[in-house]
């Protein structure tokens, strides 16, 4: 579905993502982690046309995206959501979900009507005419998900939608992600609650530097000598390998 | 649906104004009421609705002014194709002006000025170039034939006025509920969260700017039929720029029923202020003046975000 080769982008003297390639297939939950700085929301940036690569290539569905503007990978079907929350303020949660859905349906009342199906989906059916500046945390991140959501996307790429919600709040997102896979939406996360990652996906990229150190299945993964050293510091690997 | 009976139960209010109103004082200051509300709604939908606050819209007035002037007294042709072109003309020059600061990221103080800058080289040029009469200024022969749109009263102006406002407000009411206005203010929110989820930046902004400009120009064709002399400084000084933005900034900004409130707001405390101050001169401009920076302090909203202030205290 997604297929990424040789992705490299420098921010001044800063090689922020290099050469970074990795595959998505269709119909998985799949995920992308790494210490923070590792390069992964710059990874996404790159992906869905917010910057543009230096080096490497993209192709979605079979077309070679790179360079691409925003709007139109959206278009495509490849739709991000941001880390730090991004709510149209001022406008309710019925329609800034509408404004995804629109996409699609040119009609108003057709775009509400889609806007209010999405809420239910992701639980936010009881909040569609509160503004989206008076959510709390969790709900704006939920917020992200359905205006994504609302577009009809093929892939969909989730920027630490757990980060900043209390564990309970991570139990009841977990699911709600699920189902998105369920309906057939192919997913790649970055997250930084590893019980999530743990829980939802099936395979995982380890980005520390801006390269990949490591890949598999996150059970595999989190026992990589070189991914404990990226987060812990280098030597834990070994200390906890005679503990 | 109750917003769209609202609209059109103010404009049958608005249309019956010459059969009430006996004065022609009085009928004419509805009249400039109402031609202040189509300048700020033709504001509002560029700077309201999309978020981009110009400082130049003058541009706009202008160069429908001039269209349907110079067509009549340079090239003799009919003024309701001036009408049809003036409105065109000032929509392209909207678009070309819009894709230029979009091109180069222009936004927010830096795209008030380039937009001033404009107007002010257009003001320059009508100036200096002989066809527009130059700074002596354009005179539109008198002709009050329906025939050469010119208006034989002020009941009859004030009724090609109205038809003129109200088109411009519909187009809004349905901008608020299309998805072309969904898109646009979701631009306005934040460009970058509406870029993810497919929303093509550019083509909102310049859908906008050629609304906003063509109904500006509109203004601008009415003007030069209803006085039937233009200047430089009338059709692109910034006094009119800033009659435009000031009208929906104290009635309410993107809002369908605050360039409406704010015009004759502002309208209502002009002639106040000049009967009750009438014989110091000045001092109805420094009363008006006062109000004005009292309306801006305490209702940063408009008065149309004083209506919701006073229906959720309401409902507390």
């Amino acid at each position: 579905m997604l297929e990424v080769t040789g992705l490299s982008r420098a921010f001044g003297g800063l090689k922020a993502v290099d050469g970074v390639s990795l595959t998505v297939p269709e119909g998985r939950i799949v995920s992308l982690i790494g210490p923070n700085g590792a390069g992964k929301t710059t990874c996404f940036a790159l992906i869905t046309g917010f910057h543009r690569p230096d080096e490497g290539r993209v192709v979605f569905r079979g077309r070679d995206i790179t360079g691409w503007k925003p709007h139109r990978i959206a278009a495509l079907g490849m739709v991000r959501t941001f880390q730090i929350v991004q709510p149209f303020a001022g406008q309710t949660v019925r329609e800034n979900i509408a404004v995804g859905a629109h996409m699609h349906l040119r009609e108003r009342d057709a775009a509400l009507a889609k806007a209010e199906e999405v809420a239910d989906a992701v639980g936010l059916g009881d909040r569609l005419g509160v503004d989206a500046a008076d959510l709390t945390v969790a709900g704006r991140k939920r917020l992200e998900v359905a205006r994504a959501l609302a577009t009809d996307p093929k892939l969909l790429l989730l920027d630490e939608v757990m980060a900043g919600l209390n564990p309970s709040e991570i139990r009841d997102v977990i699911p709600v992600i699920r189902a998105i896979r369920d309906r057939g939406v192919t997913i790649l996360l970055i997250e930084h609650v590893m019980q999530a990652v743990m829980e939802l996906s099936e395979h995982t990229w380890v980005l520390n530097q801006g390269r990949l150190i490591a890949e598999g299945p996150p059970r595999d993964v989190a026992r990589d000598g070189q991914v404990i050293a990226a987060y812990l510091g280098p030597g834990m690997a070994e200390r906890l390998a005679h503990a | 649906m109750t917003k769209l009976l609202a609209l059109l139960a103010i404009f049958a209010a608005l249309f019956c104004a010459p059969l009430v109103i006996g004065s022609e004082f009085w009928l004419n200051t509805v009249l400039l009421a109402l031609y202040a509300a189509l300048l700020g709604q033709a504001w509002n939908i560029l700077g309201g609705y999309g978020g981009q606050f110009s400082f130049g819209h003058a541009l706009f007035f202008g160069v429908g002014a001039y269209s349907v002037a110079v067509l009549q007294v340079e090239l003799g042709l009919s003024a309701w194709l001036g009408l049809v072109v003036g409105g065109a003309l000032a929509a392209v020059v909207a678009v070309i002006v819009g894709f230029l600061t979009a091109r180069y990221g222009l936004r927010g103080s830096y795209f008030a000025l380039v937009t001033l800058a404009f107007a002010e080289v257009f003001r320059i040029l009508s100036n200096s170039v002989s066809w527009t009469g130059a700074g002596e200024g354009i005179l539109i022969p008198l002709d009050q034939r329906l025939a050469a749109l010119q208006f034989p009263d002020t009941a009859s102006a004030y009724w090609a006025l109205w038809a003129i406002t109200l088109a411009c407000f519909l187009a809004v009411w349905r901008l608020e509920r299309s998805r072309f206005g969904a898109r646009l203010m979701a631009v306005r929110d934040n460009e970058d969260a509406a870029a993810a989820i497919g929303v093509d930046a550019m083509q909102v902004k310049l859908g906008a700017m050629a609304l906003s400009g063509l109904f500006m120009g509109l203004a601008g064709v009415f003007y030069a039929q209803k006085f039937l002399y233009l200047d430089p400084a009338i059709a692109f000084g910034p006094e009119k720029s800033v009659e435009a933005l000031l009208v929906p900034i104290v009635g309410g900004i993107g809002t369908l029923f605050g360039p409406l409130l704010g015009a004759f707001a502002l309208h209502g405390v002009a002639e106040i202020a000049r009967e009750t101050m009438g014989d110091a001169p000045g001092l109805n401009m420094i009363v008006y003046g006062t109000i004005l920076v009292c309306m801006v302090l305490f209702l940063p909203r408009g008065l149309a975000g004083l209506g919701k202030h006073v229906r959720r205290a309401f409902r507390a």
